[in-house]
């Protein structure tokens, strides 16, 4: 990977990690008292390592020209790794935590492995750590094939890999030590949200730079939903980022907003998380990994255009949907409910672009189980997207809140959709990478398609029979007026729940380490190589993805 | 020209898709946060209304590093049955001092809301040295270090400098105090408690919350913190009144 940098490229990287081991160490000192100086010794540690991998291959041959009329790969495939070692991590971590639930004494005794540090790992782990990770590499990959211009240097996209992961690094092993902010999905402390700015503004220009390198006309769907994802996750997380912190060697912070105005704040970040993060970047993902697979173009060019327009304007406005019935104004609340119904036309104009695009193609979806991959996440999409505009209606949503079916519906979207449309398209892209016929085992994967949609269903299944549950016996009042049931009474109704909800979470999981294997195994395994057709830039490739256009 | 003639043009622009995808993700926020912090009636007044001790806050702190918020709401909504069960529905005033506010997203367990001087300081301890103690079937994690491990106050007066910054009006003196106030709130009989009632109020609980007033730990701290839980105003229980009165 070094051998491809040239030599001022690799002076580069040398000065760009010894910068951040110098603010490693300032951070070390300012916060010897304090949680943060560990964070900084280990951000010191990194950097450490990163100069010696970098000066260990420093004089190596330089690069031959030859590498400027092929597309830069070496990232996506960093990044695909890393984001399946993140998926086992994630996901277990997710099924220990779904464990404690059914039996709290689950843990060590002591604070890192309590429900509270650990749940926050399993989120950002999955969410920043899987899913961003396969954003980053899959959005390289394909920005590259459809605008038919190689990155526009070396250095950048590492930097975007590697501080991200850097980012997603402090933001869980911060929770294990109890630094956190909180907000849900936003919990990693304020020098760790600094740092995440400045790699997204680098993210961002890269992707900018590539594009005015381009040799096709039109920018192609795929990255208008990457472009998305960038700028707006950019937006949120800086406004609802915004605090004080108690000191520059103190982790701890204080958010600028209290009350309502930092709950509204709150949750417009993190339904937009979900908007920008989870639905976004991964149609962005489907936009260009279906129709390749299928080996046909997408459906329709004008639904494309409705449901990215639909989306980007409508999702800002649901968050409220999250605070109904609080102390959060009404006319907020209403509005909330309102976009987040009209919502249901962008969402499932997506959804049914998908289906449509598979129309004549359905003996491959029956027979590869990549592409089936692909199907069975649209349609989750499909289900996701009408259930969360079901919920956000104000009744419905006074019996599902705080309810496992907001948990339930969550997976329904995280399993169902983005880790599906994330494996299909990372087995899909794999080979295609590493210039193999095909995957090392198709039987695993199949195994994987079976083990991750059964743990999935059975997952939503528990939770939806949970929340409906507890929500109608918190409601439930005796013929004399007083209420049925004790908090206590639903923990009973609800164990055998969890235990199936584990047992959904086991089979996922599974699925996810057969998935892990066989990459690695197709990485490793010397097999059949092939060139594949869009790994050298022609013309008309990013024209076949749009034919149905004109 | 059609407005997929219009888009058919934009899409050959990055700076285009960047600035009408800036523009369009902006509205929605805007129209709704904004307005929260400008129209008056979205936080009721409630004047008699107190801010945390440092010891409070310091228990607070506490709560969320320990990732309390992600089974237990502090929000207790306009319904029938929430208000049965918790007590009067929340204000938005109720959490004008809570940088982060901590409504929550998820009953795992009950809301805590109005837990203030619900149970004993007793029950609190024993509860949080182990839920199965005193709830059975509980599905709360133990938090028996708690107990052990002594509360930090050395920089109390940092964090309520930090408060300060972001609109909580702690005064010079809560501030210039905050260490010696922590430990005198668990500590009543020690000759610094009238202090702690100078600066935040009569009805501030001094209490050895743990039970062992010669130690200032962590379960002091949290425990505090529960206790004043829904009690920093009483302006909901207020609210309830004049509209029962009403009816």
């Amino acid at each position: 990977m070094i051998a491809q940098l040239t030599l001022i490229e690799r002076q580069h990287a040398i000065l760009i990690s010894a910068a951040v081991a110098l603010l490693g160490f300032l951070m070390m000192l300012a916060g010897r008292d304090d949680p943060m100086g560990a964070h900084g010794a280990l951000i010191f540690v990194v950097s450490i390592l990163m100069i010696f991998r970098i000066g260990g291959s420093y004089y190596a041959p330089p690069p031959s020209d030859d590498r400027l009329k092929h597309y830069y790969d070496d990232p996506s495939k960093v990044g695909i790794v890393i984001s399946m070692m993140w998926a086992v991590v994630g996901l277990g971590v997710g099924d220990w935590v779904a464990w404690q639930l059914v039996n709290p004494d689950l843990t060590f005794g002591t604070g890192w492995s309590s429900f509270g540090r650990l749940r926050p790992v399993h989120t950002t782990s999955v969410i920043f750590g899987f899913g961003g990770n396969a954003l980053i590499a899959t959005s390289f990959y394909v920005l590259q094939r459809t605008s038919r211009a190689r990155l526009p240097d070396q250095v950048s996209p590492w930097f975007v890999l590697f501080g991200y992961n850097l980012f997603c690094l402090l933001a869980v092993t911060g929770y294990l030590m109890g630094i956190t902010q909180s907000k849900e999905y936003a919990e990693p402390e304020w020098y760790t949200d600094i740092w995440l700015v400045v790699v997204w503004v680098t993210y961002f220009i890269l992707y900018l730079r590539t594009l005015a390198r381009r040799k096709e006309p039109h920018i192609y769907v795929s990255n208008w939903y990457y472009m998305a994802f960038i700028l707006v996750v950019a937006i949120l997380h800086i406004v609802n980022n915004l605090a004080v912190p108690v000191s520059l060697g103190h982790a701890k912070s204080y958010s600028a907003f209290s009350g309502v105005q930092d709950a509204m704040t709150q949750w417009w970040y993190g339904h937009n998380a979900v908007a920008f993060f989870l639905t976004a970047g991964f149609l962005g993902m489907m936009y260009y990994f279906l129709p390749m697979r299928a080996g046909r173009p997408i459906y329709s060019y004008r639904m494309s255009i409705i449901s990215f327009w639909g989306i980007t304007f409508f999702y800002m406005w649901a968050g409220s949907h999250h605070l109904h019935y609080t102390a959060l104004p009404q006319w907020v609340q209403t509005l909330g409910m309102t976009f987040s119904l009209m919502l249901l036309i962008p969402s499932w104009a997506s959804a049914g672009n998908v289906l449509l695009t598979l129309n004549g193609a359905w003996d491959k979806v029956r027979d590869d189980a990549t592409l089936r991959f692909m199907m069975v996440a649209g349609v989750f999409y499909g289900l996701a997207t009408f259930e969360g505009s079901f919920m956000a209606i104000r009744s419905v949503n006074s019996l599902s809140h705080y309810t496992d079916w907001t948990v339930g519906h969550v997976h329904v979207g995280a399993l169902g959709w983005v880790a599906m449309i994330t494996f299909g398209s990372i087995y899909a892209c794999v080979p295609w990478l590493w210039k193999r016929e095909r995957m090392y085992s198709t039987k695993l994967v199949e195994a994987h398609f079976w083990l991750a949609l059964s743990g999935t269903v059975i997952y939503i299944f528990a939770m939806w029979n949970s929340g409906i549950i507890q929500g109608l016996m918190w409601r439930t009042y005796t013929d004399s007026g007083t209420l049925a049931y004790s908090f206590v009474d639903t923990l009973v109704a609800m164990h055998p729940y969890y235990i199936a909800r584990a047992v959904g979470g086991l089979l996922f999981l599974i699925g996810g380490c057969l998935g892990a294997y066989n990459i690695w195994k197709t990485i490793t395994v010397p097999g059949v190589t092939s060139e594949h057709a869009s790994d050298l830039p022609q013309p008309a490739l990013a024209g076949a993805l749009h034919a149905a256009a004109e | 020209m059609s407005l997929f003639g219009f888009h058919y043009r934009l899409e050959r622009k990055a700076i285009g898709l960047t600035i009408g995808i800036i523009a369009a993700a902006s509205v929605g926020g805007l129209v709704e946060i904004a307005p929260l912090f400008t129209i008056h009636q979205t936080v009721e007044d409630a004047p008699g209304m107190r801010v945390y001790t440092p010891l409070e806050l310091a228990g607070r702190n506490i709560y969320i590093r320990e990732g309390c918020y992600a089974c237990h709401s502090q929000m207790i909504r306009t319904l029938r049955d929430d208000v049965d069960r918790y007590g009067p529905y929340s204000l938005a005033v109720e959490s004008k001092y809570d940088h982060p506010m901590l409504w929550g997203s998820k009953r795992t367990g009950p809301d805590l809301a109005r837990i203030g001087e619900k149970y004993s300081d007793q029950w609190h301890v024993a509860h949080l040295n182990n839920p199965r103690d005193v709830v059975p079937v509980s599905v709360m994690p133990a938090y028996g270090w708690l107990l052990a491990t002594e509360l930090r106050t050395d920089d109390l007066d940092l964090h309520l400098k930090a408060q300060r910054r972001v609109g909580v009006p702690y005064t010079n003196d809560m501030i210039a105090n905050a260490a010696m106030d922590a430990y005198a709130q668990s500590n009543p009989d020690s000759p610094q408690a009238d202090g702690v009632t100078k600066r935040y109020g009569k009805a501030t609980t001094m209490r050895a919350f743990d039970g062992l007033p010669s130690k200032l730990t962590e379960m002091d701290a949290l425990v505090a913190y529960l206790q004043v839980l829904g009690r920093l105003t009483d302006a909901a229980h207020k609210s309830l009144a004049t509209a029962e009165a009403r009816q």
